[in-house]
């Protein structure tokens, strides 16, 4: 790929939370690129860390937690053109220059499409907020560039809900003007943390929609987090898998679901609930629960769970990445050929 | 908004109505009524009362008559602003009472802003500064602030400042202004003074104050709005101000109202130990002497003082949180 | 499932275990059916305040309970070569040598600029503190006759006219520590009982405005209402002087009792209310109502249980406003008047500047009224974060 594809580029970050009960390793080594206007998709389940990612990348990682290593590399374009890497990681959290950033270049809509906004101020008020910090335009600009977004966000009568205040809209509204909110500063990079978790189906599908058609008329990226592999189809280019803080697997999204190379992957896939003419057919599940925080297991952090544990090596030792055929990458001991042709012929296939 | 305030007012009335029962029924309930404690006491200084007098005065407080009688014709003369005599002083109650309510407004005015100016910084930074030393300590002497009965304190501190500089901190001037007209060097002996009845009645307040703010920071600071206030670059300071404690003053702000009446009930107790020219000293010496007309009247205007600034903070509410608004809507 | 646990049907969550509970022994299935109680009492020995918050109210009780035995003196006899002596410390060693405990003589001189008397330890006469030792006859309770108190000098010494003042003298004579200790069982007790009627009161009216709401709850909040919006202080003074002054003693303190209580149980009607109306819509209740359960059964048996805590924990803060009260009230010469002793009554000896700047040991009582208002604030506080198991 060429250089000036990439938007923002992920190196080894790793971001802790020291409580008193022991330091978690919320972001342990995560690695992965986002290219200009394109969508890559972070799956996992909860607490593997894909929100906690989000948050490092805008620098408001919530206290006690701490970027402790990595390099996030941001290439911001600049007026007349030119593309000039910032590392995010070393920026100072709340200085000036992360906050020049925030809500301008880089944006996040978030999963309570409720509470996301504050009620006491007008969804106008908050939506004219960020461009009033980031441009030079007077408030009667900001306000006519707010409605001109709320419209494209597909809000009703923008100029009335510029008005209203949150409380007044419902929830598929709401989380529009949320979209809104975050797009008004025409941001490069919109980080989405389950946009649409929290909306019925019928509501999902419609801000999916728009989030896309926003992408082709506005060229942002977005970094799509979710655990629904579902909306993982609908919207993804690219996906990586996150597993306790790592990433298990990156692929692109034709591959992952034809071709899924990490037994947790090939589990999550097998747990969807499909239609099936086999009644009484029982849904996969994945054995055991996310492990505690406190204490990640020694080796592959998945052995516990994995179908395809191999002992005394995925206890013992913990799988590098392994690049496979077509960019798609696997942290799985299982395409070791070395350890694997000693244990088993072939690998668990879905 | 209107039909809010119309509302809240409309509120207000029962509220009144039963305040001025409570007034009355202080009147009444002291055995022997009124007119036979005055003659005891003229008769004492040796003065006797005449057939017509004592006629005159049992037709002024409609002795002979039964008793809602005797409210009406009380209540009426209390709005048209008579409010009896005072045998004690033997001058009409009105007098007396106007002479101290003012100030007794003007301290409870003065805490309330004090613990205002106090809690509201304080209960911010112990909430953003969670389990630091400072919160802890702020923490601590919360907890001391509300057990330590403001009377207490001002009993201490009016000792201390006694025993160590030989000052008495009590009163609000030199005996040389006592009945003096207010003139500058008055005012400005009040002005020194002042700070004295003002941070003792503020303390306990102050100190239940923190605690509310701080509490309700905290509730709001994890809330989803904020960390979508911050992704959008407002800094630190502003984010916190402008999102999370603007929510949390509202029940703050509600809590105002709860105060005042705990705040009026302190300035006529600590008024008494540090003998302040308020109404606190006079109303005791009232209910000792049984001048039942002062005290019912005092009692009575400490109570309007107090819904009337129930119903401010009302008001503010309103302007704080526009929810509210919006719910009056929905139900009216 | 006794009464008062938690009624089957309400969320059950799974609930962190106090490692301790574990590693002795009990067994693990215990946890799951652990009572409302037993998971309060967790919670709450977490909360060290209100620990140190109940011992010490434990203490004052106790001190209250058998305060005839503890004084060493009858709190009313006065001895008038003794008025305003300091508190005489308690010795053990006398030149660096162990004497067990003793007290120096007293050295009685008048200043001579001033004309006061002023007292100083007379180290060459030392009289030791006996324990369980003869004194003034009292009648425990007012039943069990005795004279034997828990400590105080030896019988002959006291003949002769000396006495042991721990927390010194009033203008008197008489012995603030004795006093104190009367005074507890006065001033806690009318925590106690203003409490109870509150609570009477409280959940009577709580009780009809939550269940049956309508009419009788909008009187009643319009009522509460009203109460909460007048200062207390001027209404109590005001109704307590209206008290006839003939009156007992008795007769007072129960009217004072009275008084606290009618003003003070808004606080707690307001708390049942709101459990009432919250709990009202709980799915046990309206299963227990499909189930044809009366009225009665719904309210006492399935209704009251779920939150006889948070009531406990508001009934506990209530009880130092009624101290406060009291203490307050008596303070101003309008409570409790003497003979009857209670802290506020010991406090109006105070009331003046010149009498605390001559013999500021008369601040004393108040110290014990803080400590009982902060202890009563830290347990209410603990039992108020323990009574919802569930929260976070």
């Amino acid at each position: 790929m060429a250089n000036d594809e990439i938007l923002l580029d992920v190196k080894g970050l790793k971001t802790q939370f020291a409580l008193e009960e022991g330091t978690v390793r919320a972001v342990d080594g995560v690695d992965f690129t986002v290219k200009r206007g394109k969508t890559l998709c972070v799956v996992g389940e909860s607490g593997c860390g894909k929100s906690v990612t989000a948050r490092a990348i805008l620098g408001i990682v919530p206290s006690p937690g701490k970027v402790v290593d990595g390099q996030m590399l941001f290439y911001k374009e600049d007026e007349n053109g030119s593309v000039r890497p910032i590392d995010l990681a070393t920026l100072r959290p709340n200085g000036q220059e992360i906050r020049s950033i925030r809500g301008a270049e880089i944006s996040m809509v978030f999963q309570e499409p409720m509470t996301s906004f504050s009620p006491v101020y007008k969804i106008g008020h908050q939506i004219r907020e960020p461009i009033l910090i980031h441009q030079q335009v007077s408030k009667a600009e900001a306000r006519e560039i707010a409605i001109d977004m709320l419209r494209r966000c597909g809000l009703p009568r923008p100029e009335r809900v510029f008005d209203q205040y949150p409380w007044e809209l419902s929830g598929g509204m709401r989380q529009r003007a949320m979209i809104a909110r975050a797009l008004v500063c025409r941001p490069s990079l919109l980080i989405a943390d389950e946009p649409t978790t929290a909306l019925d189906v019928t509501t999902e599908t419609q801000i999916l929609e728009l989030m896309k058609e926003l992408q082709d008329e506005l060229g942002m990226a977005i970094l799509f987090i979710t655990h629904d592999l579902g909306v993982v189809a609908e919207v993804a280019e690219e996906v990586i898998v996150m597993y306790l803080g790592k990433v298990v697997e990156r692929a692109d999204v034709i591959s992952l679901f034809y071709e899924a190379k990490h037994p947790y992957t090939q589990a999550l896939l097998r747990s969807i609930p499909t239609i099936s003419k086999e009644r009484r057919h029982r849904l996969d599940t994945i054995e055991g629960m996310v492990p505690d925080p406190y204490n990640v297991p020694s080796g592959c952090p998945f052995h516990p769970r994995c179908p395809a544990f191999m002992p005394g090596i995925c206890d013992v030792i913990e799988p590098p990445i392994y690049a496979l055929e077509k960019g798609h990458l696997a942290r799985c001991h299982l395409y070791n050929e070395e350890l694997v042709g000693n244990v088993m012929d072939e690998p668990a296939s879905s | 908004m209107a039909r809010y305030i119309v509302q809240r007012l409309l509120y207000a009335i029962p509220t009144l109505i039963m305040i001025s029962l409570v007034s009355f029924a202080i009147i009444e309930l002291p055995p022997g009524d009124y007119l036979s404690s005055y003659i005891a006491k003229l008769e004492q200084q040796g003065s006797r009362v005449s057939q017509s007098e004592l006629e005159a005065l049992q037709q002024r407080y409609g002795l002979n008559q039964p008793v809602y009688v005797r409210y009406w014709k009380w209540i009426s003369n209390f709005v048209r602003g008579d409010m009896g005599m005072s045998f004690e002083w033997n001058r009409p109650v009105k007098d007396l009472v106007m002479e101290r309510i003012g100030l007794t407004a003007l301290i409870s005015l003065l805490s309330t802003l004090f613990i205002w100016a106090v809690a509201l910084p304080i209960g911010i930074y112990s909430a953003t500064h969670q389990y630091s030393l400072s919160d802890y300590l702020f923490t601590f002497i919360g907890f001391l602030g509300v057990g330590i009965p403001d009377f207490l304190l001002a009993l201490v501190i009016l000792w201390w400042a006694w025993s160590t500089f030989g000052v008495n901190l009590g009163g609000l001037y030199g005996p040389e202004f006592i009945g003096e007209p207010w003139t500058w060097p008055k005012v400005m002996e009040v002005v020194k003074r002042i700070w004295v009845p003002m941070v003792i009645i503020g303390t306990a307040g102050t100190a239940g104050m923190i605690r509310t703010m701080r509490a309700n920071l905290l509730d709001e600071l994890p809330q989803p709005y904020v960390e979508s206030a911050r992704a959008s670059g407002l800094s630190e300071t502003e984010t916190v101000l402008k999102y999370p404690v603007r929510i949390a003053l509202s029940p703050f702000v509600s809590t105002v109202g709860w105060m005042l009446p705990g705040l009026i009930s302190g300035t006529t107790i600590v008024a008494i130990v540090l003998s302040l020219p308020t109404t606190g000293p006079l109303l005791l010496k009232a209910l000792l002497s049984q001048d039942m007309y002062l005290a019912a009247s005092f009692i009575m205007l400490l109570s309007i003082l107090t819904v009337i600034g129930t119903l401010v903070s009302d008001i503010l509410l309103v302007l704080v949180d526009p929810r509210i608004r919006f719910d009056d809507v929905q139900a009216g | 499932m006794s009464l008062l646990s938690r009624p089957a049907g309400n969320k059950k969550v799974p609930i962190p275990v106090p490692e301790e509970k574990l590693k002795e022994g009990t067994p693990k299935e215990q946890v799951f059916v652990a009572s409302q109680w037993q998971l309060m009492w967790w919670r709450f020995r977490k909360h060290h305040l209100a620990i140190l918050g109940t011992s010490l109210i434990a203490v004052f009780y106790l001190l209250a309970i058998f305060c005839e035995f503890l004084s060493p003196y009858d709190p009313n006899a006065f001895e008038r070569r003794y008025t305003f002596v300091p508190p005489q410390a308690i010795h053990f060693f006398h030149e660096g040598v162990w004497e067990g405990p003793f007290i120096y003589g007293l050295e009685r001189a008048r200043d001579p600029e001033t004309y006061l008397i002023t007292y100083q330890p007379d180290t060459e006469v030392r009289y030791p503190v006996e324990f369980f030792v003869q004194g003034d006859s009292y009648k425990m309770w007012g039943l069990l006759e005795s004279s034997r108190h828990l400590f105080g000098l030896s019988s002959d010494v006291n003949a002769r006219g000396l006495r042991i003042y721990l927390l010194g003298t009033d203008r008197l004579g008489r012995d603030m520590f004795s006093r104190v200790l009367y005074g507890a069982r006065i001033s806690l007790s009318i925590g106690l009982i203003g409490v109870f009627l509150s609570f009477v009161i409280g959940i009577f009216m709580g009780g009809i405005s939550g269940y049956f709401g309508g009419m009788p709850d909008l009187i009643i909040q319009r009522i509460i209402e009203f109460l909460r919006s007048i200062p207390t202080i001027p209404l109590w003074m005001g109704l307590s002087a209206a008290l006839p002054r003939d009156w007992s003693s008795l007769q007072r303190y129960f009217a004072i009792v009275l008084l606290l209580s009618l003003i003070g149980w808004t606080g707690l009607a307001r708390v049942v209310r709101g459990r009432f109306l919250a709990v009202r819509e709980e799915d046990y209740v309206t299963a227990a109502l499909l189930q044809n359960a009366s009225e009665a059964r719904i309210i006492l048996r399935h209704m009251l249980p779920s939150f006889f805590s948070y009531i406990i924990a508001s009934l506990t803060l209530a009880i130092p406003g009624m101290i406060l009260g009291e203490t307050s009230l008596s303070f101003l010469g309008l409570g409790l008047r003497p003979p009857i002793i209670s802290w506020g009554v010991l406090l109006q000896e105070a009331q003046n500047l010149q009498t605390v700047a001559l013999a500021p040991w008369l601040l004393i009582p108040a110290i014990f009224v803080v400590i009982a208002i902060l202890s009563f604030n830290f347990m209410g506080d603990g039992l108020r974060d323990a009574a919802d198991p569930y929260k976070r």
